[in-house]
């Protein structure tokens, strides 16, 4: 279980409803250790800021997080969390591993556009 | 120009001292803001279970962290995080804190808890492979590793026990050590010297990283000879300790040779109104209990200084 303030993804199912109804989604498929949970927090920080994308994470050892770890964009990726970033259902980017404020803002404004904020 | 913001006291950094800070602070009815550049909690909330909090019998650190912030927020004090400080005046009579978003902060005292981080080899490859064959977490990487060969870096208790935790999934761990003997306790010594699977390659660190996607190489530097020696791996886990986060505080307070805050029994650094707390203070021992002890001190220091300081100025 993950204990964040982030709304959760459950299933693959819940996950291609959630980005066939919105624009553009940010989902962090981590478990509750160090290189995950910074990113967690980043993302309930810029929830107030960027009202335009939904944020969302997967617990990394759910089954259905195949849908995650399968993704072609992944492939190579040996760290969590694996942060994947859809644009009208499209995996627009993808990172490994933890990242910085910046880094993520960098990639929200680059792929989500100038009207993100 | 943006409004400056008037508190009585700021904490620079949201951990265990610092979230301490916020809540004997604001119970005492001081203003108090804590600015943090990274997510609050600190390296608290990086450990998977605390059993030896005194009063909790077990709890996650994230959680933890969660109920200091809520305790904290609930005595009015304010938290700021993921910000980044663009530039600080703590040697003035008021303390001037400004943001790289332009906000200003002002105050009468500042109570330093800026933490620390997991220190990094800083060589070529380094930044390119890291979750990509580089990692410095073996409870979250671990399994990427699964009958694969890799290295550990360190001679700490950290870097022996995760070496042996990681042979649950790699078929060989190397270690590479910097010096000629360990610094961990002997249990950890003997359980990774004794382990079928643990080769070691002492008195060598790695100079460099290599591979096209992923990490496929290193370069070993023999520190003793300076020879290199390229060295095949799927994947290298750095444990070399933990660095204060104090860089940006050289030249303003004292630092020891390790860039920890040099502080007195009630952790006032060199600069009146200056007080600092856990893992960034030079002291021998790093719990989340002893942050919380020091940041209460600090935050009582601090009171006492600003009712010495109103005392004075009537």
């Amino acid at each position: 279980m993950l204990y964040t303030n982030l709304k959760h993804v459950e299933s693959g199912a819940q996950l291609e409803k959630i980005i066939s109804e919105n624009e553009n989604v940010m989902v962090i498929c981590g478990r509750m250790g160090p290189m995950c949970i910074p990113v967690y927090g980043i993302a309930e920080e810029l929830e107030d800021t960027y009202k335009n994308v939904q944020f969302f994470d997967m617990e990394f050892d759910n089954p259905e997080a195949v849908v995650i770890r399968r993704l072609p964009e992944v492939r190579g990726f040996m760290g969590i969390p694996f942060t994947i970033y859809y644009k009208n259902g499209k995996v627009v980017k993808a990172t490994s591993s933890i990242q910085s404020k910046q880094q993520i803002t960098t990639i929200l404004d680059t792929e989500f556009g100038a009207s993100a904020k | 120009m943006n409004e400056v913001k008037k508190y009585d006291v700021i904490v620079v950094g949201g951990g265990p001292a610092g979230l301490t800070a916020g809540i004997y602070l604001s119970r005492a009815r001081l203003k108090t803001v804590i600015l943090n550049e990274g997510t609050i909690g600190g390296q608290m909330i990086l450990t998977h279970e605390i059993a030896n909090y005194p009063g909790v019998e077990s709890i996650n650190g994230f959680q933890l962290a969660n109920i200091m912030k809520k305790q904290a927020k609930s005595f009015g004090c304010d938290l700021i995080s993921n910000i980044n400080i663009a530039s600080m005046d703590i040697e003035s009579d008021t303390k001037t804190i400004t943001l790289t978003d332009g906000q200003t902060f002002s105050s009468d005292a500042v109570i330093l808890t800026p933490g620390g981080r997991p220190r990094t080899l800083g060589v070529p490859g380094e930044g390119k492979f890291k979750g990509r064959g580089i990692s410095y977490c073996a409870t979250c990487d671990g399994d990427f590793f699964t009958d694969k060969e890799i290295i550990v870096v360190g001679g700490g208790n950290s870097a022996l026990e995760e070496a042996v935790s990681l042979t649950k999934y790699a078929t060989k761990v190397t270690i590479v050590h910097q010096f000629d003997n360990f610094q961990a306790f002997e249990h950890a010594i003997e359980e990774a010297t004794n382990h079928p699977k643990i080769n070691f390659i002492m008195e060598s660190t790695i100079a460099a990283f290599y591979g096209e996607e992923n990490l496929e190489h290193v370069d070993i530097l023999n520190l003793k000879t300076n020879a290199i020696t390229p060295f095949k791996t799927d994947g290298v886990f750095i444990f070399i300790g933990y660095v204060a986060n104090t860089e940006s505080l050289k030249g303003i307070v004292t630092l020891n040779e390790w860039g920890e805050i040099v502080v007195n029994s009630d952790l006032e650094t060199n600069l009146p109104g200056v007080f600092a707390a856990g893992d960034c203070i030079a002291k021998r021992y790093r719990q989340v209990t002893t942050s919380v002890g020091e940041g209460t001190i600090a935050a009582l220091a601090a009171s006492n200084y600003l009712h010495l300081k109103k005392q004075t100025n009537k």
